[in-house]
């Protein structure tokens, strides 16, 4: 089986609200796949279609070669899924939690004890092993929740926004498990809005806006194919009047305070811009990031 | 009405699809046990909570057994011969630890674990599906309120309360009334929205508890609330404890087991139905 997840034309209502609007999606073995949008986008929605745990509305899905509509709880015995908000089982302690999951899935208690071990051991929690959980740091919590996830050792693994609300350090933590799990075939599946994130973990990526998919790719190609090679930024003094340069960039930006020059080098057509006589306050030169590509397909208008 | 006589197109026979149609597959993953494991482990700390409960009505037992007992000589039993009042009470409030135990851990603790813990949220990430919760819920609920009725038995035994070896029976027959209050409690919770709607539950427990004849016989009620009583579940697991308690036993209290065994059924699908349709949407 090539491809973990297919889905055609797939889309999901609720009442008269289309979450999902007809998205086509192939998901490889052993690759990490990313959703990316805004709030609303359908991430989250396709997540827990595939996920088994909400029915699609239309089109068609196949999970593991599967049909989730038919045969969930056997597709569920193989995938691993991190929810966006962690809900453990607060009445039991660390390695409790990761026990009784395990025993959801059928496994033997003694099965279930020795893999509650070698899960504390990958989440770094097994100095905190007969502890409640409650007390836990949100690290923690999160990587006891990825732990939780591969106690019945999935085939794929659903993570949803995994890293949201976590400081740098955890999440670089959470990031380094993650590429370990992907180094051992795990396949992934993550939702983000976090660009970093995305260009750090995902091979191949979807960015979704109202229910469709906006564009397909790695995020190199992405770039590639949506934004330019360099950004000269140039910063203005608040209300200032700005030059016109669309003859210097392939594309220009105007926001309130400055100009987004899209360019294949940014260093040049900053001299050029300098000849031209203008003077701005501030400028940089960057390369161009998925972050660019994203503002640029789901524009810049805030959704909530 | 025609019928398709193609071999090939044969399909489950009726009964299987009548199943089929009121429990959709998914919905089962045949692992309800693991959840009665974890209420275990959970309450493996707490098993004061557990051993209070039980309390309850053995203070009760005493206080009106003993203090009403010195006013009121004897009442009439089941088949109309006096009994003691203290036997009188006794059989109504095994019922009604039954009911409460159950009642309590089908209702407030479902409904947190539902809405706040979103432990079921977690379970449905795996193989099991609604009627494992439902059933593994109602189960750990039943479990207890058999627990407390064990418990309360054993006192009633001590206080020379039980005149007939078919007391033995009374213990299977609390399980099903626990059974059958826990499912349709948990259904009931399904329909709550906030903490506001338990009132509801005191409303329908309370009454229940004062008025299902465990204090007094149905002859001291005016007609009409006379047969209000009789339709309470509670007026049933009174009549089936008392007769089963005091050996007044006969065809007609199969009734009451099949009255409870409608609502045990009734109950765990609806609340399983309930959890599906708001947790798989």
């Amino acid at each position: 089986m090539e491809h973990l997840v297919e889905a055609k034309a797939l889309t999901k209502h609720f009442g008269t609200f289309a979450a999902v609007r007809g998205i086509d999606v192939e998901v490889r073995r052993g690759e990490a796949f990313g959703f990316l949008g805004p709030n609303g986008a359908g991430k989250s929605s396709t997540m827990r279609m595939i996920a088994c745990v909400s029915g699609r509305t239309g089109g068609e899905l196949k999970v593991l070669g599967m049909d989730p509509e038919r045969d969930g709880p056997r597709i569920r015995a193989r995938i691993g899924v991190v929810p966006q908000l962690d809900n453990l089982d607060l009445e039991l302690t660390v390695r409790q939690n990761l026990q009784i999951y395990g025993r959801y899935f059928g496994m033997s208690r003694q099965q279930c004890r020795e893999k509650a071990v070698e899960l504390l051991e990958f989440a770094q929690l097994s100095d905190r092993a007969d502890q409640e959980v409650e007390p836990l740091s949100g690290g923690m919590k999160r990587r006891l929740t990825i732990a939780r996830s591969l106690v019945n050792d999935p085939e794929l693994l659903l993570l949803d926004e995994p890293t949201t609300g976590l400081d740098p350090q955890a999440r670089h933590l959470l990031w380094d498990r993650l590429f370990r799990l992907k180094q051992d075939g795990v396949t992934l599946i993550i939702t983000t809005h976090y660009m970093d994130e995305a260009e750090q973990l995902c091979d191949r990526l979807v960015v979704m806006d109202g229910g469709r998919i906006a564009a397909e790719g790695s995020p190199g190609e992405l770039i590639n194919r949506y934004s330019t090679k360099e950004v000269l930024e140039l910063r203005f003094q608040p209300g200032a009047e700005k030059p016109d340069l669309e003859r210097f960039a392939e594309r220009v930006e105007v926001l309130p305070d400055r100009l987004l020059l899209y360019t294949q080098d940014g260093e040049h057509t900053l001299a050029k811009v300098h000849e031209h006589g203008v003077q701005p306050i501030q400028s940089l030169v960057r390369r161009s990031s998925l972050e660019d590509v994203f503002l640029r397909l789901t524009g810049r208008t805030l959704v909530d | 009405m025609t019928r398709t006589l193609d071999p090939a197109n044969k399909t489950a026979p009726a009964s299987v699809g009548l199943v089929w149609r009121v429990i959709p597959p998914g919905l089962y993953g045949g692992r309800a046990s693991t959840l009665v494991e974890r209420s275990a482990l959970v309450n493996r700390r707490g098993w004061f909570v557990l051993v209070g409960g039980a309390f309850e009505p053995i203070l009760f037992l005493w206080s009106l057994g003993l203090g009403f007992g010195q006013f009121v000589a004897s009442v009439a039993g089941p088949d109309g011969r006096p009994v003691s009042y203290a036997a009188f009470v006794a059989p109504a409030l095994l019922a009604a630890s039954a009911m409460n135990g159950a009642v309590y851990d089908a209702t407030f603790n479902v409904f947190f674990k539902f809405k706040y813990a979103k432990l079921y949220d977690a379970m449905l990430a795996t193989p099991m599906g609604p009627l494992d919760i439902a059933m593994g819920e109602i189960a750990w609920a039943l479990l207890r309120g058999g627990l407390y009725s064990a418990g309360f038995l054993g006192v009633m035994l001590a206080m020379g309360l039980i005149a007939s070896p078919w007391a033995l029976l009374a213990l299977p027959a609390a399980l099903l009334v626990a059974f059958a209050f826990a499912a349709v409690g948990m259904a009931a919770t399904t329909f709550m929205r906030s903490w506001q709607d338990f009132d509801l539950v005191q409303l329908a427990v309370l009454p229940m508890f004062l008025f299902s004849t465990t204090f007094f016989p149905l002859s001291v009620y005016p007609g009409w609330l006379q047969t209000v009583v009789t339709w309470t579940p509670l007026y049933h697991a009174i009549e089936l404890m008392r007769g089963l308690t005091l050996g007044v036993v006969g065809w007609g209290m199969l009734g009451h087991v099949a009255y409870f065994a409608v609502l045990a059924a009734v109950g765990t699908v609806v609340a399983a139905r309930r959890l599906g349709s708001l947790l798989l949407d």
